[in-house]
């Protein structure tokens, strides 16, 4: 097992999905799983051992709200920092996902720094 | 933020996205006009319309793309409007505005490429037409409880719901559906396919609102679901459409029946058969199918990303370059080949047969690789239809006729640039059948025909190239008057010696039109003659069949791919030609005097039929060093029905090519599609047989 920290992003969009990958690289050796659904990220989860999550709200199947219920409600997960990405809009569903227990969370257009900067906070600095 | 570290590939993955979600969009939107007229809306398609723009905006705001993300920040507030109930699709033709919006929008979309020319006034226009129409609808009086609170969902629940799944749910509650929880239990390791089947399942009678994760008893092993649902059926008829007994449906109650005890039942983790739940809820998850070892090793994490998305996107680029490789190994392999040969007959005979039979099954291979490469290029013709059916609804819409249209053969696959070429071409043959081919609802009726006009569009292969025909059952091409506007413009001198056929070929000529009355629709300026020469630059053909009153076919005949491909190679006037094996019919052995002259033309009689003559020194006005041999052969080369000879001096032989493109300055030369590598350092044209034809009628008429 490699002592890589390992980011799940889940949104639905590939090029989202690429940009944060670009940004994420750019920070560090980190050990990146893309799933395009809340429901692949709940595939995903049993299966990798995840250090944080990056989650779209609106996503098909099962939502970002959805999924972070989940995560808060597993003892497995609910140490996991989960950061909403998601775009401005409903302010409803962003506080919901404030309540549900999500730790941070950024609006598009956001500054690649202030992501990188987020997760470097969140994992300590190192990949 | 365009600077800020998203890389050029990321933005290329924005394009694709960007260009892929407008054209759902457009599609989508198409389909709720249509709901619209019906006037039922399917709450599922506008989530799915609200969704694309939503995530438009989001994508073209971290990519800089600011008109992008603005235009499609409103249509979002728009949809959301309507989404949510607040507005209703009938006001102020909403629909029109939405339309004008995703036409700007995929306008805006294509230009990202091509110039940054800001169209601020554009986007500032239409945003205020589209805010125009944020008028809200007379909001409903609200309860004094809100009916949500009514069904004691926890807040476990609750807390994760949407603001739209909330909106669904009381639209549901509203319509008087019962609510249901849908609770099911599935192992972690295949819940995904049970899910969707579960989920499937209940779409068929009623709606999905939202599908909550949760953790049950078996918690390491096991993964929950509560699924809100709606549905005008009744608990019983809902719990027999699963013959499982590991999903336990509970009925939460409806806008008049109020459960007894629902909420209890509920804020327990697991679903108790208590209250209205069918009772077999008991069993449930003791029925729930043994844990298997559950042990997550690297190796299954490995495995899963992998499934994980099952399709790649891949620039074309790189297929490109992949099918060069494959190309230059090709010839490398000829050079194994004549290495084989040659130590053969030069006394290494054991070690040449070896090597021969090594470059046989390398030779196999490489074709397994080709062919590979090639159907990675392939994509269904289907895909095109999409669009089509998009466009030629709203035409239709707006000129007030009624068409039909159906699809045949859409699973027909054809290289992806040859789609990506004909897509406008195909396009404007279908506004023109729409515009001037099917006639109006009156006039239909009038003529006894049915008042919906027909397109038809179909496709199907046919040897190595694939046949499109779109064929509309309308008034058809009126001859005559194409004669007549012929000999108006001075193009023939007497109407009665130019046959149909003849005069058909008039409507690709530059400036033809027989319609005095330009329409938005076609004739606007792009004439058939640019239709024919787009789908000649893929080296394809265009042919009309009409018949008056009765409606016309367009046939579209294409070359399959264009990337590698076996060619004939000739010479001819000390120059080697390549020209695709696909288009030479059969190759004859002439001698001069076989050559008629008519009209100071060359011909050949060739089985009853008269062979036009094409001399290859003539067509590229090149000077002949050698003398013309006294015997020579003519390849006879057809594309679609059409015929024409090409006298060359000696055949050299069939070989592999890969056609390189001559670039934007070269394409305007007709009858050449490229040039190509022989592997012997000589670089040689290769003609593009459906370029010349066309060429040579043009210039005969």
């Amino acid at each position: 097992m490699s002592a890589k920290k390992t980011i799940l992003i889940a949104d639905d969009s590939p090029a989202m999905r690429a940009l944060l990958v670009s940004t994420i690289e750019m920070l560090g050796d980190y050990r990146i799983v893309e799933a395009s659904s809340g429901f692949e990220a709940l595939r995903l989860l049993p299966r990798v051992k995840v250090d944080l999550i990056l989650t779209d709200i609106n996503m098909p199947d099962i939502n970002g709200l959805e999924l972070i219920s989940y995560l808060r409600s597993n003892s497995n997960y609910l140490s996991i920092p989960v950061f909403i990405i998601s775009t401005e809009g409903s302010q409803k569903d962003l506080e919901k996902g404030r309540l549900l227990g999500a730790n941070e969370y950024l609006i598009k257009p956001f500054a690649p720094a202030r992501l990188q900067a987020l997760i470097s906070s969140y994992l300590c600095g190192s990949p | 933020m365009r600077d800020q570290g998203s890389s050029h590939k990321a933005v290329k993955e924005f394009l694709a996205e960007a260009e892929e979600v407008v054209e759902q969009l457009g599609s989508e939107l198409a389909d709720l006009a249509d709901l619209a007229d019906g006037g039922e809306l399917n709450p599922e398609l506008l989530n799915s319309i609200f969704r694309g723009a939503h995530s438009l905006k989001g994508l073209a705001g971290m990519f800089g793309f600011s008109d992008i993300s603005e235009l499609s920040h409103n249509m979002e507030n728009i949809l959301d409007s309507l989404r949510l109930g607040k507005i209703s699709l009938g006001q102020g033709g909403l629909m029109k505005v939405l339309f004008g919006a995703h036409e700007l929008l995929t306008s805006l979309v294509r230009s990202v490429e091509v110039d940054g020319a800001a169209r601020t006034d554009e986007i500032a226009a239409c945003v205020s037409r589209i805010n125009s129409c944020l008028v809200p609808s007379p909001v409903k009086e609200t309860a004094a409880v809100s009916p949500l609170e009514q069904l004691g969902l926890p807040v476990r629940v609750t807390g994760a719901l949407t603001e739209y799944e909330e909106h669904r749910l009381l639209d549901n509650l509203n319509r008087g559906r019962n609510i249901f929880n849908v609770h099911t239990s599935f192992e972690l390791t295949t819940f995904d396919q049970e899910l969707a089947q579960v989920s499937d399942a209940l779409k068929t009678c009623g709606e999905v609102i939202s599908t909550l994760p949760s953790i049950g008893a078996k918690m390491e092993t096991h993964i929950d679901f509560d699924i809100l649902f709606g549905s005008t059926r009744p608990l019983d008829g809902l719990q027999a459409l699963f013959g499982n007994d590991t999903i336990v449906v509970t009925c939460l109650g409806s806008a008049d029946t109020k459960p007894a005890s629902a909420a209890s039942s509920l804020s327990s983790a697991v679903i108790s058969s208590e209250s209205r739940s069918v009772d077999v809820s008991a069993v449930a998850l003791e029925a729930a199918k043994p844990a298997t070892a559950s042990s997550a090793t690297i190796d299954d994490a490995a495995q899963s990303s992998k499934s994980m998305s099952r399709t790649v996107r891949v620039d074309i680029g790189k297929l490109d370059e992949l099918m060069n490789i494959v190309g230059e190994l090709v010839l490398a392999h000829s050079s194994i080949s004549g290495i084989a040969i040659r130590m053969r007959n030069e006394g290494f005979s054991r070690m040449g047969i070896d090597l021969s039979k090594a470059a046989r099954t390398l030779e196999r291979k490489l074709t397994d690789l080709q062919r590979g490469v090639m159907e990675i290029r392939m994509i269904p013709v289907g895909q095109l239809y999409e669009k089509m059916s998009r466009i030629i609804r709203k035409i239709s819409r707006e000129q007030g006729k009624k068409v039909e249209l159906t699809f045949n053969g859409a699973d027909t696959e054809l290289d992806k640039l040859i789609i990506e070429d004909i897509s406008d071409p195909l396009m404007h043959i279908i506004r023109n059948a729409i515009d001037h081919g099917i006639e109006s609802p009156v006039k239909r009726s009038s003529i006894g025909k049915d008042e919906k006009g027909t397109i038809r569009i179909s496709s199907y292969q046919k040897g190595n190239h694939v046949v499109i025909e779109v064929e509309d059952d309308g008034n058809g091409i009126d001859l005559d008057k194409v004669k007549a506007k012929a000999l108006q413009k001075g193009l023939v001198t007497d109407i009665t010696s130019i046959s149909d056929r003849e005069a058909l070929d008039f409507i690709f000529m530059p400036g033809f039109s027989t319609t005095d009355n330009v329409s938005e629709v076609s004739g606007r300026g792009v004439g058939m003659d640019v239709v024919r020469n787009n789908i000649a630059a893929v080296s394809g053909m265009v042919d009309i069949e009409t018949t008056k009153g009765q409606g016309s076919r367009f046939i579209i005949t294409l070359p399959i791919t264009l990337a590698m491909i076996k060619a004939l190679i000739i010479s001819c006037a000390g120059r080697i030609y390549a020209l695709p094996i696909t288009s030479v019919m059969e190759l004859l052995l002439l001698r001069d005097a076989d050559i008629r002259t008519v009209e100071r033309k060359e011909v050949l009689q060739l089985r009853e039929q008269t062979l036009p003559l094409l001399r290859l020194e003539s067509f590229f006005s090149t000077t002949r060093s050698t003398e013309r041999p006294g015997e020579f052969y003519v390849v006879v080369v057809g594309v679609a029905e059409k015929r024409l000879g090409i006298v060359v001096d000696d055949l050299l032989g069939q070989q592999d090519i890969v056609i390189k493109s001559l670039g934007e300055s070269f394409k305007r030369f007709r009858g050449i599609s490229g040039a190509a590598d022989l592997g012997d350092q000589r670089t040689i044209l290769v003609l593009d047989a459906a370029g010349m034809i066309n060429e040579t009628m043009r210039v005969g008429h």
